[in-house]
């Protein structure tokens, strides 16, 4: 299996390389939003519940565009039949997708969260930045995991622009509550407050619990 | 007949009584037929006819809705894991990524099918394809991606060949290039699906005719006549 997943990340990564569709479109959309919330909340900086509220809301929406696109080129091109056509275990499919959204999220947001930063976070986040890491990656995996069950559902149907967002969006309610409770003390005006690590638990559990039930149902969702 | 590991001989195709619906319309019902290893059928019909959701089938990508099929010894859908890497499929889609070269496109399917990537070089030298392997498929003609597909769709030597107007798009050049991985010689069973009914009738040891999604003709090639195949188009 780890073969057909590298072979299976190598080529997404390339065609991404070649394309440049999925992170530029996420990127663009983080940074637009931000600059909308700097205007349109007319504050120059913003801290604490919002400034994270602001962040994770954003950078939720911006995965929705990656999603939408993840299966784009095997739905339109081929791959699912060459794909379900080879001797390979099923699974690696979602394997290798989740793990190609995660890469797209972690480039988006080393560019988006900088931005975030200059353009509406009042404190200076880099004493905490260990803390805030471990909050990205989390929320990452958890947004991955879902967002690659729910991109292979919703790229089987004509309506996937809507499907995509009216299902992962609820589905990553808690993985925003938990971002977003974990890195609001991070962001308080005036220094970064004790670190609530136990929504660090929180999304540790979800990303798990999803992680399981994605990759016991992948295979049924690969079924014409 | 063909023979598996433990001496069981299989037909490389057997259908009985299959039948598949999309939604209230019926493309395909009650079609039987059993196609011995290493025999060629050709499939005539009409547009609508049924003949590429019976080639879905047969590759595994559609379940069938009523009958049984098996194939390459593997009851569908329920043993499709077993023919899984034994079946290789040339359809209306080249199944290539548009923005890969060939070469990636083809080492990225010697990868699912763990054959040797020096395979797919062989490959694209024998069908004249070398000079462009590292072109975008996106830029290559439907000539030239069509010999890539054909590329792809043997890559694994497969044991059961899908061929779903293969030759289209191709010049004289490229049938005859193409011609020793999927022609009669190549050595697999295949299901051929033709409009030219001369070239089918030549290429064929068994005829399947689909009208309607229904099987008019299951016969010997050597007795099917031009007339009756052309009358499946009246």
């Amino acid at each position: 299996m780890r073969a057909t997943v590298s072979a299976l990340i190598r080529k997404d990564l390339r065609l991404e390389l070649r394309a440049f569709e999925s992170v530029p479109a996420m990127l663009m959309f983080s940074v637009s939003t931000f600059v909308l919330f700097h205007f349109g909340l007319d504050r120059s900086s913003l801290a604490g519940d919002l400034a994270a509220g602001v962040l994770w809301v954003t950078l939720l929406l911006a995965a929705v565009l990656g999603m939408n696109r993840l299966f784009l080129a095997e739905r339109e091109q081929g791959g699912f039949d060459g794909f379900l056509m080879a001797p390979v275990d099923r699974t690696a499919l979602f394997v290798a997708k989740a793990i190609v959204l995660f890469c797209f999220l972690v480039a988006v947001e080393l560019v988006a969260v900088p931005a975030f930063v200059i353009l509406l976070l009042e404190p200076d986040p880099g004493q905490a930045l260990p803390e805030l890491l471990a909050v990205l990656l989390l929320a990452d995996a958890g947004i991955a995991v879902v967002g690659t069950l729910i991109g292979a559902l919703g790229v089987q149907t004509r309506a996937r622009d809507l499907i995509v967002p009216l299902i992962a969006l609820p589905l990553l309610v808690p993985v925003v509550i938990a971002a977003s409770e974990a890195s609001a003390p991070l962001f308080a005006a005036g220094g970064a407050d004790a670190f609530p690590a136990r929504w660090l638990v929180v999304l540790a559990l979800y990303d798990a619990v999803f992680g399981l039930l994605a990759y016991a149902v992948f295979d049924f969702l690969l079924e014409e | 007949m063909a023979t598996t590991a433990t001496g069981d001989s299989f037909p490389a195709v057997a259908l009985e009584g299959v039948g598949r619906a999309y939604g209230e319309r019926v493309a395909l019902r009650e079609v039987s037929f059993t196609l011995p290893a290493g025999a060629t059928v050709a499939v005539f019909g009409a547009n609508g006819a049924g003949k590429t959701t019976l080639l879905r089938i047969l590759a595994g990508l559609l379940r069938p809705h009523a009958g049984r099929a098996a194939v390459l010894g593997a009851e569908l859908p329920r043993e499709a894991h077993r023919a899984r890497g034994r079946i290789g499929l040339v359809g209306h889609e080249p199944m290539l990524y548009r923005d890969l070269t060939v070469r990636e496109n083809l080492r990225f399917h010697a990868r699912l099918h763990g054959v040797d990537e020096r395979r797919p070089e062989a490959l694209c030298e024998q069908v004249g394809l070398a000079a462009r392997a590292d072109d975008p498929v996106r830029t290559l003609s439907r000539g030239m991606t069509q010999r890539a597909a054909i590329c792809r769709a043997v890559l694994h030597a497969p044991e059961l060949l899908l061929l779903d107007e293969p030759l289209a798009n191709l010049d004289p050049g490229g049938a005859v290039a193409v011609a020793p991985l999927i022609g009669r010689a190549a050595g697999p069973a295949r299901v051929l699906i033709s409009h030219d009914a001369e070239q089918g009738l030549a290429e064929a040891d068994w005829v399947l005719g689909l009208r309607g999604g229904r099987q008019a003709i299951w016969a010997p090639a050597a007795s099917v006549r031009l007339a009756d195949v052309r009358g499946l188009y009246a």
